[in-house]
């Protein structure tokens, strides 16, 4: 950020040179996506996960039309959670390598919203391209027409959820070397009630019920993981940095 | 005044030298409590009327299922004091208080399987509470496992603690799971707030194995805590101390 761009409503008047929680947030956020978009290749690993293994289903199991519609719901939400997962490992990693993970917690910047513009930008994209590419396997799983805009919102709401409850294993798991299964392992049982209501909402639009309370349950999901998810991961990289 | 018991805490060698005599009580205590339970229930309290004996597990069962729940309750209060005010001991409760609960998880689990060959025809079923009770003991592995990951004990601690406390944003969602998604399981029999569906002769004896269980679990998570207390406080004098007079064949 050149000089130029620093706020003026700073907090107390005692740091004037400390830029704003806004400025801070957007600071980080543009430097997140700027590391994205130079490495381009990486973002395109999650999507070809979640291709091939939806390829796998009809492989494994059976390419007749009325089996895969049946499962075409829970089975698209599971392995974009699973994408989601295999993709968060990397959300402090190279930070934490190169040291800019000491930095962010040195800096007088609130670390919660230093957190959420991490995972916000981890959403962008992950979450995004993953919903954005769903109806395209939905097609390939047979998946009825009733259930694809359900399906799109479910994702797009679910996946930010997921990205914020994943940061608090990958804040957690960040300082060890063989972090990524056991970042999996802890954080699975905690994706329980976000997958339970993704997939049963697009069943319900499948089968003709109303669908939008279990979006709301989902946006209250959200809400929540929004709150106190960026905490916990801020406590938990405080712990991993400080030991 | 009050809370200089609280502060006393903070003392691994205040809880040891204090517990020492809690022991034989709580021993004596659980385990006579446990025998008359399980007799009763066993050998005296009348068959039911659908499930004949089989039913008789419950016995195990439910005081099980109570203290997987509990447990995870006293692991991630015992982190977070841990976490707030930096208590040694309250760390070390918490990382032995996860396996012990663990284990009640994988009973309760069992027996449940046990119980539903002979009523519902089958081991497994996606039952509501079935399933979070599984989710319950896959919670208690990622604590376990992360406390094991770290070399260091102090920073596994605190993570497992925030992974405890993070834990227990699930436990509501798995009482309420019955209300929920409401399938082949029963509805809960036991009610504190109105008349229990269970005939007394049945609730008497299971209620004995219930505080049995608690005496129990207090007892393991006792002995369990006292060994990492030794363990983790071995280069202190008063260890040494005890180690000399335990090797001397004196009283300690």
């Amino acid at each position: 950020m050149t000089r130029g761009e620093i706020p003026m409503g700073s907090a107390g008047g005692v740091t004037d040179n400390v830029p704003s929680i806004g400025a801070g947030f957007m600071a980080t956020l543009r430097r997140d996506l700027l590391i994205a978009v130079r490495h381009r290749g990486e973002l395109a690993n999650p999507l070809m996960f979640f291709l091939m293994v939806i390829t796998m289903v009809p492989l494994g199991i059976s390419p007749e039309a009325a089996v895969l519609s049946a499962l075409a719901p829970g089975m698209i939400w599971v392995v974009a959670l699973l994408a989601t997962l295999l993709s968060l490992d990397s959300l402090f990693r190279s930070d934490f390598e190169d040291g800019a993970l000491e930095q962010l917690l040195m800096s007088p910047q609130p670390l919660y919203f230093q957190v959420l513009a991490k995972v916000f930008v981890h959403w962008l994209i992950t979450g995004v391209p993953l919903t954005l590419m769903a109806p395209v396997l939905g097609v390939m799983l047979s998946l009825p027409s009733a259930g694809y805009w359900p399906l799109i919102l479910s994702l797009l709401i679910g996946t930010a959820t997921l990205s914020l409850i994943g940061a608090i294993g990958a804040a957690l798991t960040v300082a060890l070397r063989k972090g990524g299964l056991l970042l999996s392992l802890i954080i699975m049982p905690l994706y329980v009630p976000v997958l339970i209501f993704g997939a049963s909402g697009v069943r319900s639009a499948i089968e003709g019920f109303p669908y939008l309370g279990t979006m709301a349950v989902l946006g209250a999901f959200l809400a929540l993981a929004i709150v106190l998810a960026p905490l916990a991961a801020a406590g938990a990289l405080r712990i991993s940095i400080n030991g | 005044m009050g809370w200089q018991w609280f502060h006393r805490l903070g003392s691994p060698r205040w809880f040891y030298e204090k517990t020492d005599a809690w022991i034989p009580w709580l021993a004596v205590v659980s385990f006579a409590l446990l025998a008359v339970g399980a007799i009763w229930g066993l050998a005296f309290a009348p068959a039911d009327m659908k499930q004949g004996n089989s039913y008789r597990i419950i016995y195990i069962h439910v005081p099980a299922a109570f203290l997987s729940l509990a447990g995870y309750y006293i692991m991630a209060i015992s982190g977070a004091i841990g976490l707030i005010w930096k208590m040694k001991l309250a760390d070390m409760v918490m990382k032995c208080a996860a396996p012990i609960g663990a284990v009640f998880t994988f009973i309760s689990l069992v027996t449940g399987a046990i119980w539903g060959k002979p009523t519902w025809g089958t081991w497994w079923v996606w039952d509501a509470r079935i399933t979070s009770m599984l989710v319950l003991l896959f919670l208690y592995l990622g604590v376990i496992a992360l406390q094991q990951a770290y070399q260091h004990q102090d920073t596994a601690n605190k993570a497992s603690a925030i992974l405890a406390l993070v834990g227990t944003v699930n436990i509501p969602i798995i009482y309420k799971s019955v209300d929920w998604w409401y399938t082949l399981h029963q509805p809960a029999t036991i009610k504190f707030t109105s008349e229990s569906t269970i005939h007394p002769s049945m609730l008497y004896p299971l209620l004995t194995m219930v505080i049995g269980f608690y005496c129990f679990y207090a007892l393991v998570l006792l002995i369990s805590t006292r060994t990492e207390v030794l363990e983790r406080e071995k280069k202190t004098r008063w260890v040494n101390e005890l180690a000399a007079a335990k090797a001397a064949g004196g009283k300690v």
